[in-house]
């Protein structure tokens, strides 16, 4: 069964059409791209399929459900903005997310942690840009998600930290679930990825494997998406 | 093991040329035991999803062969080895006369410059 399922999915804000007649189906084992130019309609798929909007029209199903509390078991969602409570530490936010999210590996965000000299007392405001969005992304990566939504991962940081981030998804990888990352820096995800999903003005162009686009092209993702996003 | 990848070929293509530069080359020793899929995918940094497809397509050619609990590892076979290293000498050897084309160069030139660099190079390459 897909994990991800939109259906003539439609968003729209007053006169704006933010989303508009999406279909999109996402299976497990996957790693996908999403990727677009700004205002395209990104973060507002992501929202929804949290939960955190509602469609207009159509329907989205998360391993078969609609979103609601259910599904936010199933989904590990990574907003594009910083969103943790900046007063806690380390050590809190892990007790947070146990609470929250009866899948989250305590263990799993220790050795992570640990491997960047992040200490559980280590508060949130004290750290520097970098390293909160590698804290976010671990506690986040910790989860046995089923669907892993994130939302400009890499946006921000240097490429160093981007690395690692890629790399945190990579050593993170199941088969039984998938991912999906937004974002517009292409050449840097363009390796990790399964399959790449393009979206203009709220509609899905193109969804196709990586290595696909590369054969038939001959050229890069990157290089791809930028011939078809032309300004 | 260093990987770089051109934008204009699919990964997984370049994945198996480069695991099977390693063997051939001995990076990757006859017999030996390759790193799982997620390791290698890692130390490569590419999708494991990607790597698999290259290990299987290296399976198909018979450079790797998987031991149902053990893992993957480099064949033994000598032969299949050697053939791998003429196909990977012979690609190069086309790409350089394709080059050597466009410049205009015919036969004779290039013999004699190949002649020439073997000369300068025998020092360090031992050619």
């Amino acid at each position: 069964m897909a994990i991800l399922e939109c259906k003539g999915l439609s968003k729209r804000f007053g006169s704006v059409q933010a989303l508009d007649n999406v279909n999109l189906t996402i299976e497990p084992g996957r790693v996908v791209g999403l990727l677009g130019p700004n205002g395209s309609g990104k973060t507002t798929l992501l929202k929804l399929c949290n939960g955190l909007l509602t469609p207009s029209a159509g329907e989205i199903l998360i391993a078969g459900a609609k979103p609601g509390p259910e599904t936010k078991a199933v989904v590990s969602y990574l907003p594009d903005k910083p969103y943790l409570a900046d007063w806690m530490n380390v050590g809190q936010l892990m007790d947070f997310f146990a609470d929250f999210y009866g899948d989250f590996d305590r263990e799993r965000a220790l050795d992570m942690l640990a491997h960047l000299n992040i200490n559980e007392q280590q508060s949130i405001k004290q750290m520097s840009k970098g390293t909160r969005e590698k804290v976010q992304l671990i506690l986040v990566m910790s989860r046995k998600a089923g669907l892993y939504l994130l939302d400009e991962p890499i946006g921000g940081v240097d490429p160093a930290t981007r690395d690692y981030i890629l790399d945190t998804i990579i050593r993170n990888y199941n088969p039984a679930a998938a991912v999906v990352i937004s974002t517009h820096l292409i050449a840097d995800v363009e390796q990790v990825l399964d399959e790449v999903v393009f979206i203009r003005n709220g509609q899905i162009m193109l969804q196709s494997p990586v290595d696909a686009i590369r054969e038939d092209k001959g050229m890069s993702v990157d290089q791809y998406f930028r011939e078809v996003f032309k300004c | 093991m260093e990987w770089k990848f051109r934008s204009d070929l699919p990964i997984y293509s370049q994945l198996v040329e480069q695991i099977s530069l390693g063997i051939v080359s001995g990076e990757f020793p006859p017999g030996a035991k390759l790193p799982s899929v997620r390791d290698l995918a890692m130390e490569a940094g590419v999708n494991p999803n990607t790597m698999q497809r290259a290990l299987q397509e290296l399976e198909r050619e018979g450079l790797v062969y998987t031991q149902r609990t053990a893992g993957r590892f480099v064949t033994e076979q000598i032969g299949v080895i050697q053939g791998a290293r003429r196909t990977i000498a012979r690609q190069s050897a086309r790409i350089f006369l394709d080059d050597m084309k466009k410049l205009g160069y015919g036969r004779e030139e290039i013999l004699s410059l190949l002649e020439e660099e073997k000369e300068e190079n025998h020092g360090d390459s031992g050619v």
